[in-house]
C-alpha cells in the first residue's frame, strides 16, 4: 500500500521532481561507485540464458525460406513436396497472417510473411515448422515459388526518378515514403547577416548494428490457451502490441512477451520482427512450442541499421563563427519499409541546434523506399548523419576564416537552460567543458596543424568534433497520455526488495540501474535487490531500451517508487521505536535515529515493522517527461527532458602514398550530467568511441548491383561477419576518456545518457584529423583509405583536394517539397506553433 | 515423402569440463553444436557458425579452439573445457572476478568464447603484455566494450593471479 493517494503526490516532471539531482557526490553510497553489474556474475560464468540457450520439451525448429529476388509479385506458392517431408509438422505463407505491422503507427506496412511482393533480397515468404533444423531447412529448398520481377530500386537517386512502379501504395508519392519541411526564423535575414557561407554535399553509407548475438525466439501457445513468446527484442512492450495486432482476435492479454537478455542490440533488436510473429503464428498451429534462431546472414536481412543518408548544407556565418543560418537537407535510403523511417527523417535535422545557437533554421528531409534490407534505428538515430556533416563543414569554416576550430565552437555553444530556434529545451550543458578537456588533454593547440612526420614516414593530424543526444525521446512511439516508465517495488518480510520493470537489459546495465538507485534511496546493498524486468505478464510497462532512455526514465520511475517505500518504511519504523520519521536515517542496511545511531532496526526488521502496521508492502512510481515546447506538426521528434554532450579529438597518421591511415589516439570527453556506476558509465563510452571508429574506418551495409544473364542481381555485398569489416582488439586505439559531470535537473541524481553519444563526433574528427594531416577532405562516411587516396590523388592532379558526392546540382535529387512550415524562433517571440499550418483534417474512421 | 536416409548417429563418450559424457549424434555434427545441443552447455555461444567471431571458443587441451570449425567425433579422447568449467563449484576465477569487477561483460555474449581465449594465455603466460593480450584476443570479436575493459580485465586478473594485490586503474573506472 501507498501513504497517501500517489494521484496527489506524484511528483510530475514539471515542478517537484525529488531527482536528487543536487546531492553531493560524497554524500552518495553507491552513485557513481563502480560496484558489480547484477548479472555480472551469470555473464562471466556462463550461465545467463539468452534466447536460444532456451529449449522446452516437444519444441519444433522453424526456418523462413526468404525471396531470392530484389522485386516481385509472387505468382504462386507450392509447398506440397515440403509438406510431405517427414518430420515438417507446420507451414505458413503470407495468407495465413494478412495483417500488417510495423513499429510507428504511421506505416503498418510489413507483413509477417509476403503475400504477394517481395521488396528486397531476404524479404521472407515462407515459415516451416519441424522436428529438427535440418528438416526445416531441407523443407525450404522443396518449396517452389514462382515470381514475375518488376522494376528494381537501387537507391536515393533513383528512387527520386522513379514513379512506377511504387514499392508501396502509401507515402507522399512515387517512392517518396516522407517529406519534411520546417522553417524557424527568417533565412532571408539570417543570409543577410552572414558574413561568409559554404555550401557542401556530404553522404553517410549506411552500416548495421552487428550484435553478436543473432536474434531468437521461442514461442509457447499453452495448455491455457495462452501465448508465451521468449525473445532477443530491445522494445517487448511494442513487440506485445504488434503480436496483438497481427494475431486478431487472439487478446492481448492472453499474450505474454518476455524479453530475454539481449546480446548486443544498439537498435537492432527494436522493431518488431517477421520471425517473432511468425514463431508465435507457428506455435498456434501446431500446439508446441516453436523456436527460430536467425543466421548470422539472416540478421543482415533484418537490418534496420543506419540509413545512408544524402546531404547538403548551406551555412551563413559571422567573422567569429556565429551561425546565423543554416539550411540542411537530406535524403535517406529508407530500404523497403517504413520501420522507424519516419522519425529516422525528423532526427535528421532535429540535434543540429543543441550543440551551438543557430539563429535561423530550415530543415527539409526526404525519405525513400529502395529494394534493400529496410533502414531503422542505429545508436545515435538519424542524428549521427547530420552530425558529420555539421562538424566536417565547421572545420572547413574554422579554416576558410583563420579560426582555431575547437575555439570557434566555445565561442558560440547553445547557453544552457535555453530553447533552440526548434524549441527544443535544453538544461544542463557541459559542452565548453568537453572541449576544454579533448583540449588540453590533446595539446590541440600546439601540435594541431604541424604535420608532424612518423618514423615510418606517415604524417599526423589531429581532428575535434562535437556532439549531442537525447536522453530518451520526449514522445512515445503511438500517442499515448501514459507513463513512459513504470516500476514497482515489493518488499519482503524476509528484507528482500524485489524491483520489477518492463525495461530490457541489453548490456548497457539498465537491470543494475534499478539497483543501484533503489540501494541508494532505501539504503541498502545493490546487489540484493532482485531485478525483475521486461515481462509483459509481470511488470509494468516501459517503453523500451531505445533512444537512451532507461537510465533517466526508469531511473526516476525507481527513484519515486522507492521513496515512496522509504516514507511508508519511516513511518512505521517510527511508530515503532516512538522517533519522529524525518530523523530516521537508512543506510547500510538499517534505519536508525540520525541523533541517537545506536537507537535503529536492521532494515529487515524496518521492513517487518512496517508490514505489521500496514500490511503487505508494495509500491509503485512512474515517469512521464516534461511537456514539449515545439508545438509544431512535426515537433515531437527532438524533444527529451536533457542532452547529453560530448567533444573528442582523434589523432591520425596517415600514409601520404597509400592513403592508408592509423588511429593511435583518441581523446573523449563525455557529459553525462552525472555517472550513476563510474565503470558501467566508462565502458560505455569506449564501446560508443569503438563502434564509432568502426563506422569511420570501415563500416558499411552495401550492394552489389550488377547485371547477369539480362537481370538485374542486386544483393548485400555479402553478408557475414568475415567481409562486413570491423575493428577488432588490434585496431583499438588508446583512449584518454573524461567524465564531465554536469547534472540535469530532470535526471535521477542528475544523470543523463551516456550509451550513444559518444558515438557521433567520432566519424567527422576522423575525417577533419585526415585533412590536418594529408589536406584533403572526405566528405563521405565512412572514411575510408581508397577514398583519401582518391581524395589526395585528386590534389596532385590539382583538381578540388575532396573526396565526395558532387556539390553541383546534381549531387542532390530534384525533389519538390512543397511549402513549409514557418515557425517563429523563441526570439522572434514564437511560440512553439506554426504561423501557417493547415489545420489538421479529422481521418475519417477506419 | 520420406527424408532421404541420413547418417547413421554414432555413439561416442566426450570429456567435457572433467566429467564424462556418453552422447549419441550425428558424425557431422559440430562440437559447438554437440555441446549445445546434446549436453545442454549452452554457456558457449554461436555469433557466425563460420569461424569468423570467437564466440564459440573452448579449450581441448588445453588449447582454444573454434569449436563451430571443429567436428565432435575429432575432440573424442580429448580434455575439452568450456565456460561451465571455468568457476570451481560457486569459486570464480580471478579471470572471472577481473571480468566481473572492470564491466567487461556488457551484453556479455562473447563473454564466454573471451574467457576460454584468456585463460588458455593466462596459463601459458603469466605476465602478458597489452600486445600480447590483444594478439591473443585479435580472434576474439566484440561489440560493446571497445575491447579496452576486457584487456584491462586479463591484466587485471593476471597480477592478481600473480599474488598482487592489484586494484583498476583510477582512470580506467573514473576517467582522467
Amino acid at each position: 500500500m501507498v501513504l497517501d493517494d500517489p494521484s496527489t503526490r506524484a511528483p510530475s516532471a514539471k515542478n517537484d521532481a525529488p531527482w536528487q539531482h543536487d546531492k553531493k557526490k560524497e554524500d552518495l553510497q553507491h552513485i557513481g561507485k563502480p560496484i558489480r553489474k547484477v548479472d555480472a556474475r551469470g555473464k562471466v560464468s556462463g550461465l545467463t540464458k539468452y534466447a536460444d540457450d532456451l529449449v522446452l520439451p516437444r519444441m519444433l525448429h522453424m526456418k523462413l525460406l526468404r525471396s531470392t529476388v530484389a522485386h516481385a509479385e509472387i505468382v504462386s506458392i507450392d509447398t506440397r513436396k515440403a509438406a510431405a517431408l517427414d518430420g515438417v509438422k507446420g507451414i505458413l505463407t503470407g495468407k495465413d497472417m494478412p495483417i500488417t505491422f510495423g513499429i510507428l503507427p504511421v506505416s503498418q506496412d510489413e507483413h509477417a510473411l509476403c503475400p504477394d511482393l517481395v521488396r528486397f533480397v531476404g524479404d521472407p515468404v515462407v515459415a516451416i515448422a519441424a522436428t529438427e533444423e535440418e528438416i526445416a531447412w531441407n523443407a525450404c529448398r522443396l518449396v517452389d515459388v514462382q515470381y514475375r520481377e518488376k522494376q528494381t530500386i537501387g537507391g536515393i537517386h533513383e528512387a527520386a526518378a522513379t514513379n512506377e512502379p511504387r514499392l508501396h501504395d502509401y507515402g507522399v508519392r512515387g517512392n517518396i515514403h516522407r517529406l519534411e519541411n520546417l522553417e524557424f526564423g527568417d533565412m532571408k535575414d539570417g543570409f543577410a547577416r552572414a558574413e561568409h557561407v559554404r555550401e557542401d554535399t556530404f553522404f553517410f553509407e549506411g552500416n548495421t548494428h552487428l550484435p553478436m548475438e543473432q536474434h531468437a525466439t521461442l514461442a509457447h501457445f499453452d495448455k491455457d490457451g495462452k501465448l508465451t513468446v521468449w525473445s532477443s527484442t530491445q522494445t517487448p512492450h511494442y513487440l506485445h502490441r504488434a503480436l496483438a495486432r497481427v494475431l486478431h482476435p487472439l487478446p492481448a492479454h492472453h499474450i505474454r512477451v518476455i524479453a530475454v537478455t539481449n546480446g548486443g542490440g544498439f537498435g537492432g533488436k527494436s522493431d518488431p520482427f517477421n520471425h517473432e510473429i511468425c514463431a508465435a503464428k507457428m506455435s498456434m498451429l501446431t500446439g508446441r512450442p516453436v523456436k527460430i534462431a536467425l543466421t548470422r546472414e539472416e540478421v543482415f536481412f533484418c537490418h534496420r541499421g543506419r540509413h545512408p543518408v544524402l546531404m547538403r548544407s548551406k551555412m551563413g556565418v559571422t567573422k567569429t563563427g556565429r551561425i546565423t543560418a543554416l539550411d540542411f537537407e537530406s535524403y535517406l535510403d529508407g530500404g523497403a519499409y517504413g520501420s522507424y523511417g519516419t522519425a529516422s527523417t525528423f532526427y535528421t535535422g532535429a540535434l543540429q541546434t543543441v550543440t551551438y545557437t543557430v539563429e535561423n533554421y530550415h530543415f527539409r528531409g526526404a525519405r525513400f523506399f529502395t529494394c534493400k534490407a529496410p533502414c531503422g534505428p542505429k545508436r545515435g538515430h538519424g542524428t549521427v548523419q547530420p552530425r558529420f556533416a555539421i562538424e566536417v563543414q565547421l572545420d572547413k569554416i574554422a579554416c576558410d576564416l583563420g579560426l582555431d576550430p575547437a575555439q570557434m565552437r566555445l565561442d558560440n555553444l547553445a547557453p544552457r537552460d535555453s530553447l533552440t530556434a526548434n524549441f527544443l529545451r535544453i538544461g544542463s550543458m557541459g559542452l565548453g567543458a568537453c572541449i576544454e578537456k579533448v583540449v588540453a588533454g590533446s595539446n590541440w593547440k600546439t601540435r594541431r596543424g604541424k604535420r608532424e612526420v612518423t618514423k615510418d614516414g606517415r604524417i599526423r593530424g589531429l581532428g575535434l568534433a562535437c556532439s549531442s543526444y537525447l536522453s530518451g525521446a520526449g514522445l512515445p512511439i503511438y500517442w499515448n497520455g501514459l507513463p513512459h516508465s513504470g516500476v514497482q517495488l515489493k518488499l519482503d518480510r524476509s528484507g528482500l526488495v524485489t524491483a520489477f520493470c518492463g525495461s530490457t537489459d541489453i548490456g548497457q546495465g539498465s537491470d543494475s540501474v534499478l539497483g543501484w538507485i533503489i540501494g541508494e534511496v532505501l539504503g541498502i546493498d545493490p546487489l540484493g535487490i532482485k531485478v525483475v524486468t521486461g515481462d509483459t505478464d509481470l511488470t509494468p510497462v516501459d517503453l523500451g531500451s531505445y533512444s537512451s532512455r532507461v537510465t533517466l526514465m526508469t531511473g526516476n520511475a525507481a527513484m519515486q517508487a522507492a521513496e515512496r517505500a522509504r516514507e511508508l518504511i519511516a513511518k512505521g519504523v517510527a511508530d515503532k521505536l516512538g522517533v519522529p520519521a524525518n530523523r530516521l536515517v537508512f543506510s547500510n542496511s538499517r534505519v536508525f535515529d540520525a541523533e541517537d545511531p545506536k537507537k535503529g532496526l536492521t532494515f529487515q526488521e524496518a521492513v517487518i515493522a512496517t508490514e505489521a502496521r500496514f500490511g503487505t508492502i508494495g509500491t509503485v512510481g512512474s515517469y512521464t517527461p516534461p511537456a514539449t515546447a515545439a508545438k509544431f506538426r512535426g515537433g515531437g521528434v527532438g524533444p527529451s527532458p536533457s542532452y547529453s554532450y560530448s567533444a573528442t579529438v582523434v589523432e591520425v597518421e596517415v600514409d601520404p602514398l597509400t592513403g592508408v591511415y592509423r588511429v593511435p589516439k583518441i581523446w573523449m570527453a563525455h557529459d553525462i550530467g552525472r555517472a550513476l556506476n563510474a565503470a558501467v558509465a566508462m565502458g560505455q563510452i569506449e564501446g560508443g568511441v569503438y563502434m564509432g571508429l568502426g563506422e569511420a574506418m570501415m563500416e558499411e551495409q552495401a550492394y552489389r548491383d550488377r547485371v547477369h544473364k539480362g537481370n538485374r542481381i542486386f544483393v548485400h555485398r555479402i553478408p557475414s561477419m568475415l567481409e562486413y569489416k570491423q575493428p577488432t582488439g588490434l585496431e583499438m586505439p588508446e583512449i584518454v576518456t573524461y567524465v564531465v559531470e554536469d547534472p540535469d535537473k530532470n535526471g535521477p541524481f542528475g544523470a543523463k545518457e551516456v550509451g550513444q553519444g559518444p558515438l557521433l563526433p567520432i566519424m567527422p574528427a576522423v575525417a577533419n584529423a585526415v585533412f590536418d594531416a594529408v589536406g584533403v577532405r572526405v566528405d563521405e562516411n565512412p572514411v575510408s583509405f581508397e577514398k583519401v587516396f582518391a581524395a589526395m590523388a585528386a590534389k596532385k592532379e590539382g583538381k578540388d583536394a575532396r573526396f565526395g558526392p558532387s556539390n553541383g546540382p546534381d549531387g542532390v535529387p530534384d525533389v519538390d517539397f512543397g511549402d513549409s512550415l514557418k515557425i517563429k524562433t523563441p526570439w522572434q517571440g514564437g511560440d512553439g506553433t506554426a504561423w501557417n499550418e493547415p489545420k489538421r483534417e479529422k481521418k475519417a474512421a477506419k | 515423402m520420406t527424408a532421404p536416409p541420413g547418417p547413421q548417429k554414432t555413439l561416442a563418450t566426450f570429456h567435457v569440463n572433467g566429467e564424462s559424457h556418453e552422447v549419441a549424434f550425428v558424425p557431422h555434427k559440430t562440437l559447438l553444436e554437440v555441446l549445445r545441443e546434446e549436453m545442454n552447455l549452452t554457456g558457449t555461444k554461436h555469433g557466425c557458425e563460420l569461424g569468423e567471431c570467437g564466440a564459440c571458443t573452448v579449450q581441448v587441451d588445453g588449447t582454444p579452439v573454434l569449436s563451430c570449425l571443429v567436428l565432435a567425433v575429432d575432440v573424442v579422447g580429448k580434455q575439452v573445457r568450456t565456460v561451465e568449467g571455468l568457476a570451481k563449484g560457486p569459486e570464480l576465477t580471478e579471470l572471472q572476478h577481473a571480468f566481473a569487477d572492470m564491466g567487461a561483460a556488457q551484453c556479455g555474449y562473447c563473454t564466454p568464447g573471451i574467457l576460454m581465449t584468456a585463460d588458455a594465455l593466462l596459463a601459458q603466460n603469466t605476465k602478458p603484455t597489452r600486445d600480447e593480450i590483444k594478439e591473443c584476443l585479435a580472434g576474439n570479436l566484440c561489440r560493446c566494450t571497445g575491447y579496452i575493459k576486457i584487456f584491462e580485465a586479463v591484466e587485471l586478473a593476471a597480477a592478481r593471479c600473480r599474488g598482487e594485490k592489484a586494484e583498476p586503474r583510477k582512470e580506467s573506472i573514473h576517467g582522467s
